[in-house]
């Protein structure tokens, strides 16, 4: 995924100087709003695939930007950055309309792929396919089947669901905090490298026996699946 | 302030003199009550003897008429007592009797009335009486009376008591209350005394005690029950302080080395590149020790309502038991859940999965047997006891002898001996500790000879759990 225009609401110009050169280098536009109120005007009329949200910004603060936002049926995704890194305060986030929370400081590999997943969705037409496909790897998400090559591969159901999630962002990084996030529903850091031991035994699985990897490791940021012979 | 100055304004004297006039009070409207009940008593008693008085003269008024009636007023005006006679003619001039002078008008108007008067051959001053004047045929007067000298006694008798009575009441009322409120004021001044010692610094002073088991005293006990409690949390806090600054100051430290080396001239392209991952790594580690303070600070002074469900714990433990059972096995140990189903607490399910993942996590990093034959399990248990659902991680490592330690451990920042060189940050287990403490529950260290038991446990949901 290339080209995202994002716009950064965020009062640090340092940090945001930061964000705009490093999301340059990967092929994104970024505009920058230092406060809330033009912040707000930039997000209302600009069009863009995603907002990266402070939530303490001078003039207005992020959550109620982005309740304004919604009640103007502006549905672009949003990224709420905090330096309150508490579960309540991403739940509250959450619940204001923001649709992913990260806490400062952060990783910028972790916010990149998190921005990249976000902004998808924007693009997703109605509903989520029934069958995902990466080279000759295949998940039926009906029939809970994994097949590589029309061969059936038995999975464990917790097995199964990473692959899903990985095979549903195929093509983009998805880091080990969304994987326990969204696999597991877990908010915190494990801290010890579990999801490398189950990404290795899922690996096992998947290509036991092949020559092409499919599922590879993007070293400092997480993991994705593609095609590698594409 | 003077000494007496303290003392009057000090409560106890105070509510003793409130005290004091409440009882002066009743005592006056005691000796009133007293006083009154006497009086209508010994005016009745006056009215039946005049009433007597009279029925007698009027027989002898009715025998003889008014020379008869003269003869007997004269007769009872020489007898002794009291009583009072007075016979005169239609002008007023007295033809017999024992009264020489009264206040005027008062024969003009028949009846009873209170008089005052003078005996004949009296010189003092006029006497009360009580009077009846009747008038006769030819318009002579009589009049009856008794001297009312009883009464007034008996008045100033009553009037004396209250005033002696009140005079005392108040003297041993203020002494009494003066001796109170000193010997409570010397109590409290100690108090004082001592809390301002703790103030200026001396933190190991403690309100005396008399020992009398008062109210008093169960106040100075309770209030050095506090600062025994503040004491403490002081001396965590500086041990907290301490830690912080070692802990931090030495990934601080690798981080400047790191950064240093990589400006080194002479380093190469690889070289800095690595020293960047490591200052990178370092920060990182940071972060984590920072955020698990932060949470522990947070947990400690927070309180939960809204992020409290009600859900299977056997579940949500066998979900962080299953995410660490690969790590498990990459370590060569094996990871065994086993729970009684159905098992329902209402909690933050996120804390306690958090909770549970760092217990694991150290039973991971400290569970492994040295003794190669030995059996590495670790064993994740979920049960009810009493009010409370346990989960337990037990591991059959080193574990951690002493008592003492398994309850210092849980402290911030503390890191055995054993441990120190191992990574981590000596705050998981506080953590786990403040989650449990959240949730009204507690987390218990205990040996699994060998090895360590945790045992977190959290009250039960009083919801009756779903079936499965």
């Amino acid at each position: 995924m290339s080209d995202m225009r994002i716009l950064i609401i965020e009062d640090d110009q340092e940090a945001a100087a930061y964000l705009i050169k490093a999301f340059r280098e990967a092929g994104h536009a970024a505009d920058h709003a230092a406060d809330g109120l033009e912040g707000y005007a930039l997000a209302r009329d600009g069009d863009y695939d995603v907002l990266i949200v402070d939530r303490m910004l001078p003039k207005m603060d992020g959550l109620s930007l982005i309740g304004g936002l919604r009640e103007q049926k502006v549905e672009t995704p949003v990224l709420i950055l905090s330096a309150l890194g508490q579960v309540d305060d991403r739940v509250k986030g959450l619940r204001a309309g923001g649709d992913d929370y990260l806490a400062k400081p952060y990783a910028f590999s972790e916010l990149l792929a998190r921005i990249e997943v976000l902004a998808r969705r924007r693009g997703a037409t109605s509903g989520e396919p029934t069958l995902y496909r990466v080279g000759d790897l295949e998940l039926d998400r009906l029939a809970h089947e994994v097949r590589r090559a029309g061969k059936e591969i038995p999975l464990q159901p917790r097995e199964f669901r990473l692959l899903e999630y990985l095979m549903k962002h195929a093509g983009k990084v998805v880091t080990r905090t969304m994987l326990l996030e969204n696999v597991w529903d877990y908010h915190f850091d494990p801290q010890t490298n579990v999801i490398d031991v189950h990404i290795s035994r899922l690996r096992g699985k998947i290509e036991k026996g092949r020559d092409a990897q499919l599922l590879h490791t993007i070293r400092g940021a997480g993991y994705m699946i593609r095609d590698g012979a594409r | 302030m003077t000494a007496l100055g303290k003392l009057l304004r000090t409560t106890v004297f105070k509510l003793s003199l409130a005290y004091l006039v409440i009882f002066a009070i009743g005592c006056g409207l005691l000796l009133g009550r007293v006083g009154l009940t006497a009086r209508l008593f010994i005016d009745e008693q006056t009215a039946e003897t005049i009433d007597a008085e009279i029925n007698g003269l009027s027989e002898a008024y009715g025998r003889g008429g008014i020379r008869r009636l003269v003869d007997a007023v004269e007769r009872r005006s020489r007898q002794p007592g009291s009583s009072l006679y007075l016979v005169t003619t239609f002008a007023g001039e007295s033809i017999v009797g024992n009264v020489a002078e009264i206040s005027t008008g008062v024969l003009e108007t028949p009846g009873g009335s209170e008089i005052t008067y003078k005996r004949v051959g009296d010189e003092g001053a006029a006497h009360p009486a009580v009077a009846r004047v009747f008038v006769l045929p030819g318009g002579f007067r009589l009049l009856v009376g008794r001297d009312l000298a009883d009464r007034e006694a008996l008045r100033g008798i009553l009037v004396r008591t209250l005033l002696t009575s009140l005079v005392w009441l108040t003297v041993i009322g203020v002494s009494g209350g003066a001796f109170v409120a000193a010997r409570v004021l010397k109590r409290v001044d100690a108090m004082n005394e001592s809390a301002r010692g703790i103030m200026l610094g001396e933190m190991s002073r403690r309100l005396p005690m008399a020992g009398t088991g008062d109210e008093l005293d169960r106040l100075a006990h309770n209030l050095n029950d506090m600062l025994d409690r503040i004491a403490q949390l002081m001396i965590g806090l500086r041990e907290v302080s301490d830690n912080i600054a070692h802990d931090l100051k030495t990934p601080l430290t690798r981080l400047r080395n790191g950064a240093e080396a990589a400006l080194r001239v002479d380093a190469g392209d690889t070289e800095r590149k690595a020293a960047l991952e490591n200052i990178i790594g370092e920060s990182d580690g940071l972060i984590r020790t920072f955020d698990a303070l932060l949470m522990i600070a947070r947990l400690e002074a927070g309180s939960l309502t809204e992020s409290m469900t009600d859900f299977d714990i056997g579940a949500a433990a066998r979900d962080v038991a299953e995410l660490y059972e690969p790590s498990a096995e990459e370590n060569g140990m094996t990871l065994v859940y086993a729970g009684e189903p159905g098992l329902v607490v209402r909690a933050d399910r996120d804390l306690v999965s958090r909770a549970l993942s760092n217990l694991i996590d150290n039973a991971l990093k400290y569970g492994k047997s040295n003794n190669p034959d030995a059996t590495s399990d670790i064993r994740v248990e979920t049960r009810q006891v009493g009010a409370s659902v346990e989960i337990i991680v037990a591991d059959h490592g080193a574990g951690i002898p002493d008592a003492a330690d398994r309850t210092r451990v849980l402290d911030r920042f503390v890191r055995l001996e054993a441990s120190r060189s191992a990574p981590g940050s000596g705050l998981g287990l506080s953590l786990v500790a403040a989650i449990a403490r959240l949730h009204k529950g507690a987390l218990r260290l205990e040996d699994n000879a060998p090895g360590l038991r945790a045992v977190l446990a959290l009250p039960a949901s009083v919801q009756t759990p779903t079936p499965a």
